[in-house]
């Protein structure tokens, strides 16, 4: 198509070029073609582009014959050029294919390797404390002090519950992956949840101070009870885990209306389910508090402990259920996780059938 | 002195062994089956106080374990499984489970879970109920607090005391509001939560923190007596 556009225009210029210049014309255009398309089509446009150029424009016009050896050899060089042309063209781009493919692999076994590193760093340092400490148990006990032995186990303990820890993160990582996470939605009184949520953390809130504030005028929501607890407790263990002891972590729940428009287009009024974490820490710092959601992140120099799924299954929970979660960070200092989830409510408080 | 027997039957041999010496170093008896097979003959033949049941066993599937146990075996049976799968619990609580436990779990919430089974089925038919800081009585239908009344209505009072009566055991969503409300209204789980949170602001010390009626996120609701 292009070649014989190219050779429209050439004719049509013809008179007042002379036949050279536009057999200058179809090599461009050939090498143009070249650099965009398959080898095999522009093998194809510059067998063409000769004959044309031969039939077309060398005198005797009109025919393929050829009259002076000089237009014959030009014929020749013009075949053997753009052949060349098109032959060279399509290495480099090989080439150049290659060598992207090779820094994607490349990319990809970093990555890998990055994740790997984490991950097997965050599972082995339990398993290693829990094979050290029963070693020294089974073959040293008589040598032991009661305070060591009683350490050792201690350890082991922690060191279990902690890879216990790291496995739920991760199955829950491959439930989120894999699509499978179906909603097992019910009526939640949010006050049970935040609570309960709360009194899971009991043993792990070292001493950081949890406040909590759950809106008196709250109506039943319904959402998945498991799931959204995972999700607070999540970011309750975050909080935990990177803010100075002594701190304070706030859980507020309240809900918002907004217009919206119903299953037959009416417009009417629906509240969500916010739920505001904050703590009075450092924050992020502001170049990475875009990627706190990111699978395997975690912040740079931070402490030992986690494999950077947290946060990140926190956000795909929350987007189960179309709602939305969003990271700030405070003026004053300290972050503060904002959720915020659409859904059915019932404002069912006292019932009659009594 | 016969101990209390409880029979466990889990087809892992590590969760066998680990479990028969905290039975056996808490003054139970331990008896063991690696089969579901295996387990229904050994109940069958010397029927334990209670069973510990993995629900994951590779004969049979632990929850037709369970339905054949339930015809004819009355003591309380806790299931034990690995994965937290919401459903599959319901389930087997629904099927006649009274408790259940997810690997890995802590000795000591085993060994409490137990002992609060036991102790039920010990009390049986005494009209008052005491728990800690209140006290049902049955026969008056009345509870009081400090020696004073606490006004519930009917559908709280009814309530707090299917759950007392079947303390220790966790009720699922279903079954409450079958029980309280009737069939129909199974799926109306809203009704539920109000009359919870109702009740515990009555009868907890802090609703809040609630110690007598306990939330299983997703299952349902487990009544403690005391601490």
């Amino acid at each position: 198509m292009t070649v014989v556009l190219a050779a429209t225009l050439g004719y049509s210029i013809s008179d007042f070029v002379g036949y050279r210049v536009v057999a200058l014309l179809l090599l461009v255009t050939v090498s143009i073609l070249a650099i965009f398309s398959d080898i095999i089509p522009v093998l194809l446009a510059a067998i063409l582009s000769a004959l044309i150029w031969d039939f077309f424009f060398i005198p005797p016009r009109y025919t393929f014959s050829i009259d002076n050896t000089e237009d014959a050899l030009m014929l020749l060089m013009y075949f053997i050029i753009a052949l060349v042309n098109a032959v060279l063209t399509d290495r480099i781009k090989k080439i150049q294919k290659e060598v992207q493919k090779k820094e994607e692999k490349e990319n990809t076994i970093k990555l890998y390797n990055t994740l790997l590193n984490s991950l097997s760093h965050e599972l082995r340092t339990p398993i290693s404390t829990i094979i050290g400490a029963s070693d020294n148990l089974l073959s040293n006990a008589d040598r032991l002090s009661k305070e060591n032995h009683n350490e050792l186990i201690h350890e082991i303990s922690t060191a279990s519950m902690r890879l216990n820890q790291q496995v739920e993160n991760l199955l829950n990582m491959s439930r989120l992956e894999s699509g499978v996470i179906r909603l097992n939605k019910d009526w939640c009184d949010i006050g049970e949840l935040v609570y309960s949520t709360a009194g899971k953390m009991n043993g792990s809130l070292n001493n950081h101070t949890l406040k909590i504030s759950v809106a008196d005028d709250l109506p039943l929501f319904r959402l998945d009870f498991g799931l959204i607890e995972r999700v607070i407790y999540n970011i309750l263990s975050n909080a935990v885990q990177y803010t100075p002891e002594g701190s304070t972590i706030l859980i507020d729940a309240h809900s918002s209306d907004y217009i919206t428009t119903d299953k037959i287009g009416l417009e009417i009024i629906a509240s969500k389910l916010i739920l505001a974490i904050s703590d009075n820490g450092k924050g992020f710092p502001e170049n990475e508090i875009e990627k706190v959601f990111d699978k395997f992140y975690r912040l740079e120099n931070s402490k030992a402990g986690g494999t950077g799924l947290g946060l990140s299954i926190a956000k795909g929970f929350v987007e189960a259920h179309n709602g939305t979660i969003k990271v700030q960070n405070w003026k004053s200092g300290g972050a503060e996780f904002i959720i915020e989830i659409p859904t059915q409510t019932s404002y069912i408080k006292a019932l009659k059938n009594e | 002195m016969n101990k209390p027997e409880i029979l466990i039957i889990d087809d892992e041999p590590q969760i066998r062994k680990m479990l028969q010496i905290t039975l056996e170093s808490n003054d139970y008896q331990a008896s063991d089956a690696s089969t579901g097979k295996e387990g229904l003959t050994i109940a069958a033949n010397h029927p334990p106080v209670l069973i510990l049941l993995d629900l994951g066993l590779p004969d049979k599937n632990g929850h037709s374990v369970l339905k054949e146990l339930r015809h004819w075996y009355h003591n309380p049976i806790i299931i034990l499984s690995v994965q937290s799968n919401e459903e599959d619990i319901v389930k087997a609580l629904d099927t006649g489970a009274n408790d259940y436990l997810i690997k890995p779990f802590r000795t000591g919430e085993l060994l409490a879970r137990i002992r609060s089974l036991l102790r039920k089925t010990a009390t049986g038919n005494d009209p008052v109920i005491d728990c800690g800081d209140f006290v049902i009585d049955l026969s008056a239908r009345t509870v009081t607090k400090n020696d004073e009344w606490i006004k519930l209505t009917s559908t709280e009072y009814s309530l707090l005391v299917l759950m007392a009566k079947n303390e220790g055991k966790v009720l699922t969503h279903h079954y409450l509001l079958k029980e309280i409300w009737g069939p129909a209204y199974q799926l109306e789980s809203q009704y539920l939560r109000v009359y919870v949170a109702q009740l515990r602001k009555k009868i907890e010390t802090d609703s809040n923190r609630p110690k007598h009626i306990i939330t299983e996120s997703g299952v349902g609701y487990r009544f403690i007596a005391k601490e």
